[in-house]
């Protein structure tokens, strides 16, 4: 998740960065968003190493998406591009887990 | 997980299930709300302006204790080009009154209060509890949720679905369609902290005055979305939004939109020196009247964000949660007290309700702008640039003649937009907002 990302008509810019100052409280081993087992990412997945605004989403080496969602901001986004596909389960974090917005 | 059964579940404690608890539990129903958060608030993201009348109308004397940012007196309008931005600015001094019309606020801290008065009145709230599907009888209607607190049930004769945009118990049972990319905008925000003095001074405010801008231009590099800035009392909060489904088409990030909103030459000193504290990212349901679901069935009704209500043109949401859960609460008491059942037939008294408000008056005036902005970038895209060019043109003085200027404008906007182009846009714009 370590990628920098160019951003529209901007200076590469780094997601890390933004995520350090929020607050979650990771529900270590689940995962609450989990890519099915693909070969080629659907256009609409692959967007989503650009699109998801917490930078969740990167290509590996075989081409696949993959998904670390530690720094999910929980908007939901990937679930609404994806739903055609079906590549992704979402659901959201257990009550209580997940990001906790100090200002939201 | 509780025994007792319930005159009424509230799914979310955001503005709209906060006002949907909080009127049924002050005229005594039995009210459990479920919320997925630490506390109410936790999950909850908004730009954010609290318009009084909408809370008024559930809680009059809010001002006494609700933690507020500062009244509105000034609003800007801004459409942008890469260097500029043409303003229109709207400042008063009668915005100075005794009960302010507007407000920022800062939603972690306001949902907290508000749901401080929801247990005041008597409603029970459970955090840290995701709702996961709903229950129903063999006739098919609701009669209650199950939840992730050890797979937990809780029965009652409503269901209120206060979920929010991308609510997933409703839009699971299939009562309601899942959102499209093409009706829904990702919109990021940071909060970026300042002396209240300087923010004071930066933007021409005294004591707990507050401004509030809306952009709209290049910033969303040829996107249908705009920008925002807000000030709070030591912050700032700024941000911009896209529909999804142009975002998926561009090759901008989210984070990357901001960071070049940001450093734009007319936003850039405002920021100077601040110190950001969180990042966030939300869904905006904006595909409007003609994306509104079903609002109602057997044991259950929609409302705030999970019901599409949002009027994307004022930038208006919180005020349209909170009124629709106050008016499904009121449906609800006036069903419950005449002793008749929470039926679809019934229940239809909501929407009846509703149709009376702003809420469906607005979303049906405006039932045509989504998909004009959407199919027509250029009011994105050219027209503040070419506004600007404008401009520049007027005002900069060099030496040639004034008539010699105006044709230049007008010359500009005719090889931007061909004259077809320019009346076409008037008349289309026109047509939708009538």
């Amino acid at each position: 998740m370590m990628n920098m990302v160019e951003g529209g008509g901007s200076a590469p810019v780094k997601v890390e960065e933004r995520l350090f100052q929020n607050r979650y409280m990771v529900d270590a081993g689940r995962p609450h968003i989990r890519i099915r087992p693909h070969e080629t990412p659907s256009k609409a997945l692959l967007a989503m190493t650009r699109l998801c605004p917490a930078g969740c989403y990167s290509v590996n080496d075989r081409g696949q998406v993959e998904a670390v969602v530690d720094g999910c901001v929980e908007c939901g986004t990937c679930r609404v591009v994806t739903a055609q596909t079906g590549e992704l389960e979402w659901n959201y974090p257990r009550g209580g887990f997940g990001v906790l917005f100090k200002f939201g | 997980m509780i025994e007792e059964r319930f005159d009424a579940i509230v799914v979310g404690a955001g503005p709209s299930g906060n006002a949907a608890a909080y009127t049924m539990a002050k005229e005594g129903l039995r009210v459990l709300q479920l919320e997925r958060g630490e506390y109410p608030g936790s999950k909850n993201v908004q730009g954010a302006i609290l318009y009084a009348d909408a809370l008024e109308k559930i809680i009059p004397d809010f001002r006494e204790d609700a933690p507020l940012e500062r009244h509105v007196i000034e609003q800007r309008l801004w459409t942008m080009d890469n260097g500029s931005h043409v303003g229109m600015h709207y400042r008063s001094d009668d915005f100075n009154e005794e009960r302010p019309n507007r407000y920022t606020i800062i939603r972690a801290q306001f949902d907290r209060w508000f749901s401080g008065k929801v247990r005041e009145a008597g409603a029970v709230l459970l955090c840290e509890t995701t709702v996961t599907e709903l229950l129903r009888d063999t006739a098919g209607r609701v009669i209650g949720v199950r939840t992730d607190r050890g797979g937990g049930t809780a029965f009652a004769d409503i269901v209120i679905l206060g979920e929010g945009v991308n609510g997933l118990v409703g839009q699971r049972a299939g009562l309601r369609p899942e959102l499209k990319p093409d009706t829904v905008a990702l919109a990021v925000k940071e909060m970026h902290f300042l002396p209240r003095e300087t923010i004071e001074a930066r933007f021409n405010l005294k004591g707990n005055e507050g401004v509030v801008i809306e952009a709209m231009g290049t910033i969303t590099d040829g996107m249908t979305g705009t920008g925002f800035i807000y000030t709070n009392q030591e912050s700032i909060s700024i941000g911009i939004g896209c529909i999804v489904s142009d975002f998926t088409e561009s090759s901008c990030t989210p984070y990357g939109l901001l960071e070049a909103f940001k450093r734009h030459p007319s936003v850039q000193p405002l920021l100077e020196g601040s110190e950001c504290k969180e990042y966030v990212a939300h869904l905006i349901p904006e595909g409007g009247y003609n994306a509104m679901p079903q609002l109602y069935g057997d044991g259950w009704i929609v409302v705030g964000d999970a019901g599409q209500f949002v009027n994307a043109v004022h930038r208006e949401g919180s005020n349209l949660a909170m009124t629709t859960g106050r008016v499904a609460a009121e449906t609800v008491v006036w069903l419950k007290r005449r002793r008749e059942e929470l039926s679809k037939a019934n229940l239809a008294e909501y929407q009846r309700r509703l149709e009376e408000t702003f809420v469906m008056k607005d979303m049906k005036k405006y039932r045509k702008i989504p998909s004009l902005l959407h199919h027509n970038r250029q009011f994105f895209n050219l027209y503040p640039k070419l506004l600007s060019g404008a401009a520049q043109t007027w005002f900069r003085v060099d030496g040639i003649d004034k008539r010699t200027k105006e044709k230049q404008i007008f010359q500009s906007f005719r090889a931007g937009r061909k004259l077809t182009g320019l009346i076409g846009d008037a008349f289309k714009l026109a047509r939708s907002w009538r």
